[in-house]
């Protein structure tokens, strides 16, 4: 029964309180900096430019094929934009420390964060990996795209020059 | 009992967002996720595919969340009717109803969580409540968890509650009490004279204790179980080392025969990388690290107060992924683990026009070298020469895994495994061989256009144990942002030669296609078609999936 009152609340309350995540402020959670120093989310930020967060694993496929396709590209990006990357890795403890050598090994110029524990993914509502979002100058989420196919870095780019030009 | 705590909660979750509703023209947000997989089960004799009484399985969950400003609210439905096969790993899940709930505010440097919460000390080896929701772990804490920074660099935490145990119409809770504390110290952020150093130390420290009441007729169980880990983490520009050691009093349970020997457990890592290069090695070893907040837990997957990450490296191609994962022996094991990364840069030799990519993996894992004590009337149970492995090789993996960009239409990429896996520790199957087995994946990309390619893979697995051979033939199209088909087959074959014991395996096809739809943050798919049994990991843990043949429908969206 509670179950029902709560769902009803919430549906009661949506229309008055901002509903979704596009349009919506990054949440507060913690991360973990390459360096080992403890992040809080809410605090990113590219001096008003777009910035790009795109959820990961070592053991993910697919997001292993996005974050390499991107990084081919992401110095044309950068220029044309001034869009920021950051990769947040939802490895554990078993295969965290994998991160750090796999990201120098591949050659990779991104802001990369670790989430062991998945705070950030639960408080973003990730369900699977990859899962990317694109946050606009002030913050605010704007687009969101789960999966990755090849191909789909072309409509990402196409959302970040949107966000950009604003 | 919970329920009157959700309406609590709720309660003052609306009412503060009513209030703010007046105050303040952001009137917080409201934000979830949804998620679910409906299976449909046909017989089919040959693959072992059987029909439960209810054709349909169906996991269902959604989240809500609500935020305002230092305010969170969250709570998350739950619907099992009746859970897929083999869904969860550990204790079973039926009914709709509630399974997580909480309500957390910060106030300056300290955060207050109430209700259900995750959490991990360190590496997790003394304390980790954490989910995997799509194989059904989750021991989330139901009680109370404070946060607090009393000054930059110094990281406080303190838990307490029950853990997560099944699903009955809501969560179900396990009859032990968990409590601990955590500290953490980051030099760098602590000391003035550390705080321009390019190198950092961070040090922590955790204390986790359990309480469940002695109901045994015959023996003297320890009500209170203490458990303590101290760690240590070096970071400069390219090194990387880390080390944790835990400690657990004597802890009498049914997963190490009730034996009162005390537990240890120590991980050292250290990685060192540059752009283009990547090294890593650790080690592990685990005696006698069971530690679950009921001592008589059905599963070993049910009410886990800390987490042992196994030291192997997780898989992502099907085979190798699905059928021989290593899964750590909480009650003994040493392993070992290397890997290098190096990319051949662009225009060298070995690099060509893109770079070429190449990755070696070495681990391995052992029993702990111990004996059985003589005349044991501390109920011991064994000895052991710590950090010493025996001659039992669990589990051994070297692979090797070349990637290339060889045009703006074409990549390839090659794996080779060689495994050597310990089906009867790891899968809990006595009496049957160990299995030696190579395998070799070619992987291919071609794209058509910008937005359609082609992805495939070629996988074979060659072995005279278990179920022999197998070959798999992937190929998936995709039309970029939105769609994807795709068609597999696995190939299950025996040759001469095979020790398999039991039945003679038959020479099986697996075939199976799917069809994916993805709009922002929704994803459709559907598959039809036989599924192998086999084992599903994600993280550190697994669960095993019985072969199935049918139509699975999965739905899953970010909102």
């Amino acid at each position: 029964m509670n179950t029902r009152i709560i769902l009803l609340a919430s549906m009661l309350l949506a229309p008055f309180i901002s509903l979704a995540q596009n349009g919506a402020k990054l949440p507060s959670a913690t991360v973990q900096s390459m360096e080992g120093r403890k992040v809080d989310t809410k605090t990113f930020s590219n001096d008003g430019k777009p910035i790009i967060v795109n959820f990961w694993a070592t053991w993910c496929a697919p997001c292993k094929r996005e974050l390499n396709t991107i990084a081919e590209v992401y110095d044309d990006w950068k220029d044309e934009t001034g869009v920021k990357l950051i990769a947040i890795s939802i490895d554990d403890a078993r295969s965290m420390a994998r991160v750090a050598p796999y990201v120098n090994g591949q050659d990779w110029d991104y802001e990369v964060y670790l989430d062991p524990n998945g705070d950030f993914k639960r408080a973003m509502n990730v369900n699977n990996v990859p899962h990317t979002f694109l946050v606009d100058g002030s913050g605010t989420i704007v687009w969101q795209h789960n999966n990755y196919s090849a191909g789909d870095e072309a409509e990402l780019l196409e959302k970040v020059r949107e966000v950009a030009a604003r | 009992m919970w329920r009157r705590e959700i309406v609590a909660a709720l309660t003052a979750a609306v009412c503060s967002c009513a209030g703010t509703l007046v105050n303040a023209q952001d009137g917080g947000q409201v934000h979830g996720n949804f998620s679910m997989d409906g299976q449909y089960y046909n017989e089919d004799d040959e693959i072992g595919a059987t029909v439960p009484p209810e054709r349909f399985g169906f996991n269902s969950w959604g989240n809500l969340i609500y935020t305002n400003g230092a305010f969170t609210a969250g709570v998350r439905f739950e619907a099992y009717d009746p859970p897929l096969l083999g869904y969860p790993a550990g204790q079973p899940y039926d009914g709709a109803g509630i399974g997580y709930r909480y309500a957390s505010y910060s106030i300056d440097d300290l955060e207050v969580t109430v209700g259900n919460f995750f959490e991990q000390f360190g590496q997790g080896m003394v304390f980790r409540s954490y989910e995997e929701r799509y194989l059904g772990v989750d021991n989330a804490m139901d009680g109370v968890r404070l946060k607090f920074r009393p000054r930059p660099g110094v990281y406080l935490k303190g838990v307490v509650g029950q853990q997560r145990f099944g699903f009955d119409n809501g969560f179900t809770k396990g009859p032990g009490l968990v409590r601990g504390i955590d500290a953490e110290f980051s030099l760098n952020e602590l000391l003035p004279s550390w705080s321009e150093k390019p190198h950092n130390l961070i040090l922590g420290g955790s204390f986790v204790s359990k309480y469940q009441e002695d109901r045994d007729p015959l023996y003297v169980l320890p009500e209170n179980v203490g458990a303590w880990a101290g760690r240590a983490n070096f970071i400069s520009a390219k090194w990387n080392i880390y080390s944790e050691y835990a400690y657990k009093i004597n802890d009498p349970n049914n997963k190490n025969g009730f034996i009162y020997k005390n537990g240890q457990g120590l991980l050292v890592n250290a990685t060192y990388s540059t752009k283009g290069l990547g090294i890593s090695a650790g080690a592990h070893t685990f005696d006698n690290m069971f530690f679950q907040s009921d001592r008589t837990a059905p599963t070993p997957f049910d009410l886990n107060i800390n987490f042992l990450p196994p030291l192997t490296k997780q898989h992502t191609y099907n085979l190798p992924a699905t059928l021989y994962p290593y899964a750590t022996q909480p009650n003994g094991e040493v392993s070992y683990q290397g890997e290098i990364f190096y990319k051949f840069p662009k225009d060298s030799k070995l690099g060509g026009k893109y770079g070429t990519k190449v990755t070696v993996n070495y681990s391995a894992a052992f029993n702990l070298d111990s004996s059985l004590v003589e005349n044991d009337e501390g109920l011991e149970g064994y000895r052991t020469n710590f950090f010493s492995p025996g001659e039992r090789t669990y589990f051994k993996d070297f692979n090797i895994e070349l990637r290339k960009k060889l045009s703006k239409t074409w990549s390839l990429a090659y794996t080779y495994l060689n495994l050597v896996y310990d089906i009867d520790i790891i899968q809990g199957k006595p009496g049957k061989p160990k299995v030696y087995a190579n395998i070799h994946i070619v992987e291919g990309q071609y794209k058509f256009t910008d937005k359609n390619s082609v992805r495939f893979e070629v996988q074979h697995l060659d072995s005279k144990q278990d179920l022999g051979n197998w070959a798999t033939l992937l190929a998936e199209f995709t039309f970029s942002p939105h769609w994807f088909v795709a068609v597999m087959d696995q190939y299950n074959y025996v040759t001469p030669g095979n020790e398999f014991h039991g039945s003679e395996p038959n020479r099986i096809h697996y075939p199976i296609g799917s069809v994916g739809y993805i709009r922002g943050g929704n994803r459709f798919t559907a598959s039809y078609g036989r599924q192998r049994a086999g084992i599903f990991c994600v993280g550190g843990v697994c669960r095993n999936v019985p072969a199935a043949n049918g139509l699975t429908i999965s739905v899953t969206s970010t909102f």
